[in-house]
C-alpha cells in the first residue's frame, strides 16, 4: 500500500467536496478496492469513506412500491433485510464472497465497480433498477458500458438504487471454483410485461441481456422455452476456468434453472 | 475399551491450547533490537538476459540501509543440490549453479534479482519499485517435450541441453519388459498428467537473521521443516559459516507440506544481509510472492502401459515420465521422481517385470520439488489409474482386478528395489468395501438418478515408503545427507522430563504424540514430559520432518534413547534396594523387586541420580540424561485402500463429493485421533488436486493462476465427512515401536478415487468413450469431456 489521507464524511455533501480534491477517490467497503491498494495497483493519494453516510445507509420501499437501497448498505444487510421484499435479490446478496465480505462490502461498491463477474450488476439489469447518484438517475439499461466501465462520471457519487419489484424473479450463480465469482450468472425477472434476463460473468462486454431468451420466456415462462435456445460464444471469456463454449452452454442452462426457481 | 492415555491413547493435541488462543511462536512474531527489513526484486519475466541493475535511485530512498545484487555474492556459494541422480547411461545428472541472486540470467517469473534492506518494510518496498532492472528477454522453455528439442533455448546456457538427466530403472530389466509387452494378452495404455501444484501452508516463509560482532555468531530464525538440514546446508555449501557459529531457530511453523524443507535464498541472503550490515535482517514473503518463489510440486507428464495375460495377471509395467524441474534444482529435487517414485511403481502388486524412464527437465518456471507425498501421489495416482482403464477393457471387476495381483506374501521384494517388510492389502481393502457400504452403491446411484445426477464409485490401493530412510541405502543411490534421526531425553531431578528431538512438528502433534510414548514406555503422566524442537542450539543433530518419517525415525531414536534412562534408572534403584538390576521391574513409574514388596519410586530415583548421596559412584555417573541416534534399515510400508463417491451434474460437469472412506494399515498407532487428522487433511489435499487445483503458465512463463482469484484451494464445503479406520495393523517389523507413518497417505491415496469414480460415472452414463480426464477435473473439463 502506499501511503494515502483518508476522509469520513457524515453528509453527502461533505463527501462530494471532499471527492472534489485532487487524486480523490470513493471508499465503500474497501472489499475491492483495500485488496488493490494492497498490491499497490491503485494509488488515490485520498480516500472518502461512503460509509459513515447514514443517508447512504438503509433499506425501504417507497410510495411506487420499488425496493429503495442506499449505495453504502453492506451485501449482508441487503441479505437479511430484502428477504421479505425481493427474496432473489436477498439470496443473490447472500452468497456474494464470505461473511467478512458480505458485512463489509456495498451494493453501490459493487455497481461503480461493475467487475464483469458480480452478481449485483445481473441483478440491477434485470430488474430494471434505477441508479440514482448525486446529481442524476441512470436507467439500467444506460448504466453498464462493459467490464468495469459504467456511465458514472469522474468524482460522482451513487446513493441509491431502486428496484421495482417483479412478480418472479430468482438468481442463480455458477461459482468459479477459486474465487467463487460468478463464472456465469443468470438473474431472471418476470414482470407483468414482460421478462428479463440479465447475464454476468460470462462476456467480455459484461453484463449483458440475453434477449432472445427473453422474447421466449415473455411468451412462455417455464424452462422448456428456453431449452431449445442457444447462446452464440463468440465473445465469451475464455480463461483457465471455463471456454467461450462452457459459458455459452452454461448461460442456457442456468437460465433454465433460474426459471424453475422463480416459479418455485 | 479405548485407552486414556499412553500409547493408543487419544490425547488432546497439547500445542493446540497455544495454537488456538493466538499464544503460537512463528518466526515473524520474533522481532529483533535494531532489526531492518528486506524486499526482494524478483523477475517480472520467466527468461532473460540480466544486462543491468541500477541501484542509485533505490539507494537514495528514505531509510534504505543497502541495495544487494548478485555482485554482491560474487566468492559466496549457490544454493546446493541434495541429491545427486545418475542418469541411465551411468553419467551424473547436468547439475547447473543456483546463485542467491540473479547473475547473467533470470530463469523464472519471481527469480530474485535484487534486494533491498530499510528500516521499513514499507520503506524497502518503496525502494524496490525504484530498482531498474535490465533485461533482454528470451523465449521461455515452458513445455517440457519442447524443451527437449535441439532447437530449444537454453534455460541453462552452461549445460548441454535442457535435459537434467534421463533415468532408468531398473535398466537391467528394459529388454525383458520390452519382451514381455510383445507377447501380452492385453496392453492398457494410459496418457496423462499430474499437474503441478503450489503448496500453499497456511503461514507464508519467513526469514529473520542475525549476527553477533563480539562472539561472531550467526543466528537464522525460519519457517522450515528441518533447522539442521538448513545450518548444513547454509554453513557449508552457502556461506562457509562452521556449524558451532551458525544456530538455526525453526520455531512454530504453519504447515510446510514439504515446501518449507528445502534452503531457499532468502534464508542464505537474510544471514548474509545481517552480517554485512550488523543488523538484523527480516523478510516475510507475502501471499502473492509465495506463489512465485516457493518451491511447487508435481508436474508430471507420463504415458504408463500395463501388460496383463488373458486372466487379468499383471505380466509387466512400463512407464515414461517428463518431470519437471523448474529453472533450478531445488534441495531434493532430483530424487522426487526418481527414487520417491521409481521404487513404488509395484504398487500392491506382483507385477514381475517393471521399467521406469524418467527425463527430468529444466524449463524457465519455479523450481519443483517434494510435496506432500512427493513422488508417491505420482506414482500411485497412474497405477491405480491405468489398472481402472485395464479393468474396464478386460471386463472385469476392478476390485477383483485388484484382489487377483496383491501381493500376499511379506517381505516381498519388488522388482523395483524395495522390500516390503508387512502387510495385508486385502484386509484393508475389506474393510474399505465395509466403510464405504459398496454393498448399497446400487440403491444410491438410483437416487442420484432420480434427482437427475449422474453417479459413480471409484476406489484404489496405495502403498508408500515412508520412514525415511537408510542412510546407506540413501547414500548409494546420490543422496548427499544421512537420513537417521536423534534424541536426547533429560530427566530433571525431581523426575520430569524434556525430550530434545531432531525431529520438527510444523502441525503433526509431535508435542502430544512423543510425550504419550516416552510416558508409557516410564508409566508416568504425559505432562511430566515435555518435547523440544525447533533450535539447532539445543537439539542434537537431526534430519527434520518429511517423508512421514518423525515417528517411525525420529520417534524410534526416542524410544532408545528412553530405554537408555530406563536401564540406568534400573540400576540406581537395584542400589537403593540393594537388589540386583536384573530383578528390578519398572511399572506405573515405580521400581520394584521382582518376587518381593519391595519399591521405589520414580522420582526417589532421578532424585537419586541428581543429588547421589546413596549411589554407586564407583560404577555409574550421576545424572539422567541419554541421547541416540537411529538409522532406519527399511523404509516403512503404510498401505490401504480408499473409496470415493461423486455425483456428477450432467448439465454443468460440477463434480460433488458425495462421501470418502479410507482403510489405512499404519501399523500401530500412538494416537488415533492425531491419525486420522493427518488422513483428513491429505485427503483435502488430494481432493483439492483432483477437482480444484492447478498451477497454469502462460505461453510467456507468467503463472496465470497466481493468486486465490484464480488458484482453488479446497474448502469445507468442497470435502465430504470422511470415514476412515485404521484397524487392520500389521506392525512395522524392524522399528521398536512397529510404527509406519501416516503423514502422505491421505494426498497420495486420495487423487485417483476421485478420478476412478468420475470416470465410472460418466461411463455409466453411457460416455463410453471418457476412459480418462487430466486433473483437475473443474466443471469445464468435465463438461467438455462429455462434449466427446
Ligand atoms: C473474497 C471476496 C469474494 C467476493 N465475492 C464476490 C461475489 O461472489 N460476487 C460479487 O458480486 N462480488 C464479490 N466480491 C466483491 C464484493 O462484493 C465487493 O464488496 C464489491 O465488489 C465492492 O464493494 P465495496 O463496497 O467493497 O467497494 P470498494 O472496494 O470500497 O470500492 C470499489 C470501487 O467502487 C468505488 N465506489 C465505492 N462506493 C461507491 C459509490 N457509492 N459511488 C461511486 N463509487 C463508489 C470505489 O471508488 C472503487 O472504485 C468479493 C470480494 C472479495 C474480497
Amino acid at each position: 500500500m502506499y501511503a494515502f489521507e483518508i476522509d469520513r464524511p457524515t453528509t453527502l455533501d461533505a463527501a462530494v467536496t471532499a471527492l472534489g480534491q485532487e487524486e480523490a477517490q470513493a471508499l465503500g467497503g474497501g472489499q475491492t478496492l483495500i485488496p488493490a491498494l494492497k498490491q499497490r495497483l491503485a494509488s488515490p493519494a485520498r480516500l472518502v469513506s461512503l460509509t459513515g453516510i447514514d443517508d447512504l445507509k438503509g433499506i425501504c420501499v417507497a410510495d411506487d412500491g420499488a425496493l429503495c437501497i442506499g449505495a453504502a448498505t453492506s451485501h449482508a444487510t441487503v441479505a437479511a433485510e430484502a428477504a421479505a421484499t425481493y427474496p432473489a435479490l436477498a439470496d443473490l446478496a447472500a452468497h456474494i464472497g464470505d461473511p467478512a465480505v458480505r458485512n463489509r462490502g456495498t451494493i453501490g461498491g459493487s455497481l461503480a465497480n461493475n467487475d464483469p463477474s458480480a452478481c449485483y450488476p445481473a441483478a440491477v439489469l434485470a430488474s430494471r433498477a434505477m441508479i440514482r447518484t448525486n446529481t442524476r438517475e441512470i436507467a439500467a439499461d444506460d448504466y453498464f458500458e462493459g467490464m468495469f466501465a459504467t456511465a458514472l462520471e469522474e468524482g460522482e457519487i451513487i446513493t441509491e438504487v431502486r428496484f421495482p419489484l417483479p412478480e418472479q424473479a430468482a438468481y442463480v450463480k455458477f461459482a468459479q471454483p477459486a474465487s467463487r465469482f460468478a463464472l456465469v450468472g443468470v438473474f431472471v425477472a418476470r414482470f407483468a410485461d414482460g421478462v428479463r434476463v440479465a447475464v454476468t460473468g460470462a462476456s467480455e462486454d459484461g453484463v449483458f441481456r440475453w434477449t432472445e431468451a427473453e422474447a421466449a420466456l415473455s411468451d412462455d415462462f417455464r424452462p422448456e422455452a428456453v431449452a431449445g435456445l442457444s447462446v452464440d460464444p463468440e465473445g465469451m471469456i475464455g480463461d483457465l476456468h471455463g471456454s467461450p463454449d462452457y459459458r455459452a452452454h452454461l448461460i442456457r442452462v442456468l437460465t433454465g434453472r433460474a426459471v424453475a426457481a422463480a416459479a418455485a | 475399551m479405548p485407552k486414556d492415555h499412553g500409547i493408543g491413547a487419544s490425547s488432546k493435541r497439547r500445542e493446540d491450547k497455544r495454537f488456538l488462543t493466538g499464544k503460537g511462536r512463528y518466526t515473524d512474531d520474533i522481532n529483533l533490537p535494531g532489526q531492518a527489513h528486506a524486499w526482494f526484486v524478483r523477475s517480472q519475466v520467466a527468461h532473460g538476459r540480466l544486462t543491468g541493475v541500477d541501484t542509485s535511485a533505490a539507494e537514495a530512498m528514505p531509510g534504505v540501509l543497502r541495495v544487494f545484487t548478485g555482485a554482491d555474492f560474487e566468492g559466496v556459494g549457490g544454493l546446493p543440490c541434495g541429491w545427486l541422480v545418475t542418469d541411465r547411461f551411468g553419467q551424473p545428472m547436468q547439475e547447473p549453479g543456483h546463485p542467491v541472486l540473479a547473475r547473467g540470467k533470470v530463469r523464472h517469473v519471481g527469480d530474485p534479482v535484487a534486494v533491498v534492506v530499510a528500516e521499513t518494510a514499507e520503506q524497502a518496498r518503496d525502494a524496490a519499485e525504484a530498482v531498474e532492472v535490465e533485461i533482454d528477454e528470451l523465449p521461455a522453455v515452458l513445455d517440457m517435450k519442447a524443451a527437449l528439442d535441439p532447437d530449444a533455448p537454453l534455460v541453462h546456457d552452461e549445460l548441454k541441453n535442457n535435459l537434467c538427466y534421463d533415468w532408468g530403472f531398473v535398466e537391467e530389466n528394459r529388454a525383458a519388459v520390452n519382451a514381455a509387452f510383445e507377447t501380452a494378452a492385453h496392453v492398457t495404455t494410459l496418457d496423462l498428467v499430474n499437474q503441478r501444484l503450489v503448496p500453499n501452508a497456511m503461514e507464508p516463509r519467513v526469514a529473520l537473521g542475525d549476527f553477533n560482532p563480539a562472539t561472531e555468531d550467526s543466528t537464522l530464525y525460519t519457517t522450515s521443516q528441518n533447522p539442521h538440514v538448513i545450518r548444513l546446508l547454509m554453513g557449508a555449501f552457502v556461506l562457509g559459516i562452521p556449524e558451532h557459529k551458525l544456530r538455526v531457530v525453526a520455531p512454530d511453523v504453519g504447515g510446510g507440506f514439504g515446501s518449507k524443507i528445502f534452503h531457499y535464498a532468502e534464508e542464505a541472503f537474510c544471514t548474509f544481509a545481517a552480517k554485512q550490515l550488523r543488523r538484523p535482517v527480516k523478510w516475510t514473503c507475502t501471499r502473492s510472492e509465495a506463489f512465485i518463489s516457493d518451491a511447487h510440486g508435481r508436474d508430471h507428464v507420463t504415458r504408463i502401459e500395463l501388460a496383463l495375460d488373458a486372466e487379468g495377471r499383471f505380466q509387466a509395467l512400463r512407464t515414461e515420465t517428463h518431470a519437471n524441474m523448474g529453472a533450478y534444482l531445488s534441495t531434493f529435487a532430483p530424487s522426487i521422481p526418481t527414487w520417491l517414485h521409481g521404487t513404488l511403481m509395484a504398487g500392491n502388486y506382483k507385477t514381475p517385470l517393471i521399467y521406469v524412464n524418467v527425463k527430468a527437465v529444466f524449463t524457465n518456471t519455479v523450481p519443483v520439488d517434494a510435496y506432500r507425498g512427493a513422488g508417491r501421489p505420482e506414482a500411485t495416482f497412474q497405477l491405480e489409474r491405468v489398472i481402472d482403464k485395464a479393468a474396464r477393457e478386460m471386463g472385469i471387476d476392478p476390485v477383483e482386478l485388484r484382489r487377483r495381483n496383491f501381493i500376499t506374501e511379506f517381505p516381498y521384494a519388488t522388482p523395483v528395489a524395495v522390500e516390503y517388510d508387512t502387510g495385508d492389502y486385502n484386509a484393508t481393502l475389506d474393510k474399505l468395501l465395509e466403510i464405504a457400504d459398496v454393498a448399497g452403491f446400487e440403491a444410491r446411484l438410483a437416487d442420484s438418478k432420480s434427482r437427475g445426477m449422474l453417479r459413480g464409485l471409484g476406489l484404489n490401493c496405495y502403498i508408500e515408503a515412508c520412514g525415511i530412510a537408510p542412510s546407506q541405502l540413501v547414500g548409494q543411490l546420490g543422496a548427499r545427507a544421512g537420513l537417521y534421526e536423534s534424541a536426547t531425553v533429560r530427566v530433571n531431578a525431581t523426575g520430569g522430563l524434556v525430550v530434545m528431538t531432531g525431529s520438527h512438528s510444523h502441525g503433526q502433534g509431535h508435542e502430544t504424540t512423543f510425550a504419550q510414548v516416552v510416558a508409557d514406555m516410564i508409566g508416568i503422566g504425559e505432562d511430566m514430559v515435555e518435547i523440544v524442537h525447533g533450535d539447532t542450539a539445543n537439539t542434537p543433530m537431526g534430519m527434520g520432518t518429511y517423508g512421514s518419517r518423525s515417528l517411525a525415525v525420529g520417534g524410534s531414536a526416542m524410544v532408545r534413547a528412553t530405554n537408555k534412562i530406563i536401564a540406568k534408572a534400573k540400576k540406581i534403584a537395584a542400589h537403593l534396594m540393594e537388589a540386583a538390576p536384573e530383578d528390578i521391574e519398572l511399572k506405573d513409574g515405580k521400581f520394584s523387586v521382582a518376587g518381593t514388596d519391595k519399591s521405589v519410586a520414580w522420582g526417589d530415583v532421578t532424585l537419586a541420580a541428581y543429588v547421589p548421596h546413596n549411589y554407586p559412584l564407583e560404577e555409574l555417573e550421576p545424572g539422567l540424561e541419554e541421547t541416540a541416534f537411529y538409522d532406519p534399515n527399511n523404509f516403512t510400508y503404510p498401505a490401504g485402500a480408499y473409496a470415493c463417491e461423486v455425483e456428477v451434474d450432467p448439465e454443468t460437469g460440477k463434480v460433488t463429493v458425495c462421501s470418502f472412506a479410507a482403510a489405512d494399515d499404519f501399523g500401530n498407532i500412538v494416537n488415533p485421533m492425531i491419525v486420522s487428522g493427518q488422513v483428513h487433511g491429505g485427503i483435502a489435499q488430494g481432493i483439492g488436486q483432483a477437482l480444484l487445483e492447478a498451477a497454469s503458465y502462460d505461453d510467456y512463463g507468467q503463472l496465470l493462476s497466481g493468486s486465490y482469484m484464480d488458484y482453488a484451494m479446497p474448502r469445507a464445503d468442497d470435502v465430504p465427512f470422511y470415514r476412515v479406520d485404521h484397524s487392520c495393523a500389521t506392525p512395522c517389523t524392524h522399528n521398536p515401536l512397529g510404527v509406519k507413518g501416516c503423514g502422505e497417505a491421505g494426498a497420495i491415496g486420495s487423487p485417483p478415487a476421485v478420478v476412478n469414480a468420475v470416470v465410472d460415472a460418466l461411463q455409466r452414463a453411457g460416455h463410453t468413450g471418457v476412459t480418462h480426464i487430466d486433473m483437475p477435473l473443474t466443471p469445464a473439463r468435465v463438461w467438455a469431456a462429455m462434449q466427446g
